[in-house]
């Protein structure tokens, strides 16, 4: 037990970085994906064309090896960027092709109806989306986004594989120097539950809220 | 495709139709542009730095790295669906010191990430006199984390069997396990094959933990490659091009599968991959 109260510190710093890399990598994954969906809903074939490769692209890839593709590969061609913007840059993107599926089903489960009724009162494709439909679609969505969120959470941890110090690389670093596995793992574990808790509490008060009975 | 958000367009929408599919197309062209350019000016396009991926040995060595994925996502996979459908059974047992172990594994595993155990097994088991070989180094504690998902996507089979084929079951003398068995998981396990092959590609992407590992995978085998010839760039395009192949041909065959069910008997999926 020791072990986790004399390495306060680093702990705390190691789970600092990991909730920098949770949120901001949600928040760029959510306008992605958010940019993504409207494309695949477009009427232009092209853009649809384009949100398609993407997801199917990004969802087919590993995140590891995007990262290693990204904290290796790109210095070689003049991109270079801080380690840690990296990780969150990648991982929203690759987070974004979920978000973009998930809210995509989000839209085909609203009803047609709703679509016809904004074009008759003469909303534009950019208006309907806005106003009639996407307020719908997340909605419906609220759980499958909730898990996406606990998803990206754990997947956060693979920026500790390319060298930023996050919870993981802090625990590892830790039982590097007392070498009790046992409460430092544990306790990382618990760390990273304790983050997917609230996430399902807060995805499971929105929906209550926001649901709508049909 | 969806067609909620339009209706045949009259002229003015097609010419902003028009409009839109020319922005979206320079888009792309000026992002393709901006990549080749960056990759010329560092002297990234050499046909020399590109060359040795033209040559077989260094696709024999790639090869064998895939085949060593291949190999550890499928052991993993067949342990990981034997422990998923323990669980599922455990999970939906009337027994509750079944239940309770089986819903709490499946709970806690969902949010520790998998490199976390990876570390547990690389660093914590050898301390207690577990030293495990390279290779279930990789597979252990991606079997543990992947029981779970699987757990899931059974459960969800399980009880998308209408409940008139259990009843029936039992009417006619048999046992709850061999209704089970005879009557309820053969129609499970035809319903969840399309989830069980998209799970089966998230287990190959996470195979890619053997980069951590050190198990000469296809990605680790890329590594050693890049530090060996020094084409960082090159060598990760291609590695990441045949996980690219090799996933996208899985995922459609899980969307052909699922096209061939009839739509009421797709079970309702809980856990999201990402």
């Amino acid at each position: 037990m020791s072990a986790i109260l004399d390495h306060l510190p680093e702990f705390w710093e190691g789970l600092i970085v990991t909730l920098q890399l949770t949120a901001a990598s949600f928040l760029g994954a959510a306008v992605v994906g958010l940019v993504i969906t409207a494309m695949r809903v477009s009427p232009v074939g092209v853009l649809r064309g384009i949100g398609t490769a993407y997801v199917e692209t990004f969802q087919n890839l590993p995140l590891l090896v995007l990262l290693v593709l990204a904290v290796f590969g790109l210095p070689e061609i003049g991109i270079k960027a801080d380690l840690l913007v990296t990780a969150i840059v990648v991982i929203a993107l690759y987070e974004a092709a979920y978000i973009a599926e998930a809210l995509r089903s989000g839209v085909n489960a609203v009803s047609a109806g709703q679509g016809e009724a904004a074009r008759a009162l003469g909303l534009t494709f950019g208006q309907s989306l806005r106003h009639v439909i996407l307020p719908q679609a997340l909605r419906t969505v609220i759980q499958p986004l909730g898990n996406i969120f606990i998803a990206l959470t754990m997947n956060t941890s693979l920026a500790a594989a390319i060298g930023v110090v996050d919870l993981t690389a802090a625990a590892n670093r830790v039982n590097l120097m007392e070498a009790q596995p046992i409460p430092i793992f544990v306790g990382a574990g618990l760390a990273y539950a304790l983050i997917a808790a609230c996430a399902g509490f807060v995805t499971g008060r929105l929906e209550r809220r926001l649901v709508m009975v049909r | 495709m969806s067609n909620l958000l339009f209706d045949e367009p009259g002229p003015r929408a097609r010419r902003r139709i028009r409009v839109a599919t020319v922005v979206g197309a320079v888009a792309v062209l000026g992002l393709l542009a901006l990549a080749v350019r960056q990759f010329a000016a560092n002297g990234q396009l050499d046909a020399a730095r590109w060359q040795p991926y033209a040559t077989w040995p260094m696709w024999r060595y790639l090869l064998d790295g895939l085949w060593s994925t291949v190999l550890a996502a499928v052991v993993s996979a067949a342990i990981a669906m034997a422990a998923g459908l323990a669980l599922a059974l455990g999970r939906l047992s009337r027994r509750r010191w079944v239940r309770l172990p089986a819903a709490a594994y499946v709970e806690v595993v969902r949010t520790v990430p998998a490199l976390l155990l990876v570390y547990v097994v690389l660093f914590a088991l050898p301390r207690y006199g577990l030293d495990l070989p390279l290779f279930w180094k990789l597979v252990v504690p991606l079997a543990i984390s992947n029981a779970a998902a699987f757990a899931e996507i059974f459960r969800a089979g399980i009880l998308s069997v209408e409940r008139g084929q259990n009843e029936a079951g039992l009417a006619v003398g048999l046992t709850h396990g061999q209704t089970m068995r005879m009557i309820v998981l053969p129609q499970a396990a035809r319903r969840v094959l399309p989830s069980i092959v998209s799970q089966s590609v998230g287990l190959l992407k996470d195979t890619s933990l053997g980069f951590v590992v050190s198990y000469a995978e296809l990605l680790y085998s890329g590594k050693v490659l890049a530090t060996y010839n020094g084409l960082l760039i090159q060598t990760y395009i291609i590695v990441a091009l045949v996980y690219l192949v090799v996933n996208a041909s899985l995922s459609k065959l899980a969307r052909t599968l699922e096209a061939r069910q009839p739509r009421a008997h797709r079970p309702r999926r809980r856990l999201a991959r990402a």
